[in-house]
């Protein structure tokens, strides 16, 4: 059934909170749509929850918010029922090329059509690109240890099977989404035996203002903290799980205060014993590559990521291409939602090349997107990198997990060949060469490189495939391949 | 505390019978029901790798399926029969 001759108004990729309310607007507001997750079914990562076949459990005891999503869910549910928008779940768009119209070209996810093969490919006049993010590492000794998980990971893991993967557990890095991960270990029944925030939070003072912007994040914050007072959790500032010991599994880190820098201070490490999850994130990532390969403009937004620019309407430098949600910059959920139904209001608008109305729902979107957007920008401001990171690593610490380069070679290769920059790294080292093409070292390669340029963090987001994808499938483009 | 009701699925994992929920992940499976953090080795060091990311980005989970090699063990739920394999089953 290779839809080749498909032809779409607007192409949504992505069924996350920016996706799904990008997808429901379009379709409201008449648009020929269809919708691309890789996903089996919506929520993204914010509203990622158990599978709706198998689970009767409610999955809102998870879930700040989960009343937007079954709105959305529903709107994007009657919307499929009545013809006006097609679904593609399990769907991974592994290649975009810009023009009128656009052209995606789509693998099925193997983990969940396994029957599948081959490339379909559609074609859509506009695209909302709503490709979310993934979990920030930096290599720490240790972290290849099983037992070591991103934060996100965790999340995801109690959101989909409602268990904590670990029941004595250590969280690491920065930025108060390592709170929500905490209060969904201790939800799960599980011990946090500490939190180690990298920053001091004195970021936070001078910008009090912005956090009197968002009440709804505040009240979350609210509530996360008197769950961690609940349970005593012990939270620490300018600290950082700074090694991982175990031998099969990680069973303890080591934790030390850091200086301003970031450097571990002589004497204050402490060990934290009787560990089985650690958990360790510092921010997100937001899925560039679609967006590199499409040529829109980027540029490193406060916290280093490389991110889109948009302009007021969410449309990208490349005519009839909007983004919405982290890949304009990592700002959470609400904003994605905001962003999501703007963009979703005014492709559906320009259909027939009038000026969309403005309504006051879209006036609405527009302050809380302006207000989640300043919020954050006072959030990635707070929580820096620490600077001086690779100071934690010893010779045998692997940077690259795919291809197990440790730090001694990375070393070696930065003083020699004056890689400095990360391309130059890969060639030296396979760093960033292995199945997940960069997405874990990444951030590693790139605070490596000398250079805060955004070209350079293009060339890493620069890969081939969006995935990486069976030579099959490469092979038996748009249809079945005959085996 | 989950009073949600549950079916069960029976798997295999390399040859043993193994009976899990519904709903989970090959990677939960392993994990809950046979208690083991890590099921693939990596080329060159030999450690164990098991679940990191979580969401299907980092590829250390990966195990076969019902023959099929290389897949996210994070994103792949437990169906009746399933035939799960991990290293090193499988040079
Ligand atoms: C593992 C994880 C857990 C998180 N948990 C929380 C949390 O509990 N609380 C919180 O406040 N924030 C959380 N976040 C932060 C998250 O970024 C949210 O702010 C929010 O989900 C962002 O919404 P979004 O719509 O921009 O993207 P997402 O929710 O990430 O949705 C993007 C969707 O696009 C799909 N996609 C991406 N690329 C493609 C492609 N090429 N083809 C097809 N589909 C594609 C993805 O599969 C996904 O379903 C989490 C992030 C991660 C990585
Ligand atoms: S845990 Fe990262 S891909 Fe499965």
């Amino acid at each position: 059934m290779a839809d080749t001759e498909n032809t779409y108004e607007v192409a949504v990729i992505g069924a996350g909170p920016a996706g799904l309310a990008a997808a429901s607007e379009a379709a409201a507001g008449g648009a020929h749509t269809v919708l691309i997750d890789a996903a089996g079914q919506f929520g993204g990562q914010y509203w990622r929850h158990a599978d709706e076949q198998s689970s009767s459990e409610d999955p809102a005891v998870w879930h700040h918010g989960w009343k937007t999503y079954t709105g959305l869910a529903s709107a994007v549910d009657d919307a499929i029922s009545a013809g006006k928008l097609q679904y593609l779940p399990a769907s991974h768009v592994i290649a975009a090329e810009a023009g009128s119209p656009f052209s995606l070209s789509i693998a099925p996810v193997p983990e969940s059509q396994p029957e599948h093969q081959g490339l379909t490919q559609i074609r859509a006049h506009t695209v909302v690109l709503c490709p979310g993010a993934y979990d920030r590492q930096l290599p720490v000794p240790g972290w290849t240890l099983p037992g070591v998980m991103a934060a996100g990971g965790i999340q995801a893991f109690i959101k989909t099977q409602g268990i904590s993967p670990g029941q004595r557990v250590v969280l690491g890095g920065t930025g108060p989404f390592l709170l929500s991960a905490a209060a969904s270990v201790l939800q799960a029944g599980a011990e946090v035996a500490a939190i180690c925030e990298s920053s001091d939070l004195t970021g936070w003072v001078p910008r009090g203002v912005s956090a009197a912007l968002v009440p709804s994040k505040g009240k979350e914050g609210a509530e996360y903290i008197a769950l961690l007072a609940r349970h005593r959790v012990p939270y620490f500032r300018r600290r950082a799980v700074v090694a991982i010991h175990g031998d099969q599994r990680a069973t303890a880190v080591s934790t030390a205060r850091l200086n301003r820098d970031g450097k571990a201070l002589p004497g204050t490490e402490r060990i934290i014993e009787d560990v089985d999850l650690v958990g360790l994130g510092w921010g997100f990532v937001p899925q560039s590559e679609l967006v590199v390969q499409l040529g829109a403009q980027m540029f490193r937004d406060a916290d280093g990521s490389l991110v889109a620019e948009v302009d007021k309407d969410q449309q990208s430098s490349v005519p009839g291409l909007y983004l919405a949600g982290e890949i304009t910059g990592v700002a959470g959920a609400t904003a994605a939602v905001a962003e999501g139904r703007i963009a979703g209001r005014q492709v559906a608008g320009l259909r027939g090349g009038g000026r969309p109305p403005r309504s006051s729902a879209d006036i609405k979107d527009r302050v809380l997107r302006r207000n989640h957007r300043l919020f954050a920008q006072a959030m990635h401001r707070a929580h820096p990198l620490p600077q001086q990171w690779p100071e934690w690593l010893t010779d045998e610490t692997v940077i690259c997990r795919c291809e197990e380069v440790p730090w001694q070679k990375t070393k070696e290769a930065i003083d020699s060949l004056s890689a400095e920059e990360p391309r130059g790294l890969k060639g030296a080292t396979r760093i960033g060469m292995g199945w997940c093409q960069g997405r874990m070292c990444g951030q590693a390669a790139d605070c490596l490189a000398s250079s805060d340029s955004a070209d350079v963090a293009q060339a890493v987001a620069r890969r081939g495939p969006a995935i990486p994808v069976s030579l099959r499938a490469l092979a038996g483009e748009s249809g079945r391949e005959s085996s | 505390m989950t009073a949600g009701e549950f079916r069960t699925v029976t798997v295999t994992v390399d040859g043993r019978r193994v009976t899990t929920e519904a709903g989970r992940t090959v990677a939960a499976t392993l994990m809950l029901a046979e208690d083991r953090l890590h099921w693939r080795e990596t080329r060159f060091a030999g450690k164990g790798r098991g679940l990191f990311c979580g969401i299907g980005v980092c590829f250390d989970c990966l195990v076969t399926v019902d023959g099929q090699p290389s897949l996210r063990a994070c994103l792949v739920q437990v169906a009746e029969g399933m035939s799960i394999e991990t290293e090193p089953m499988d040079g």
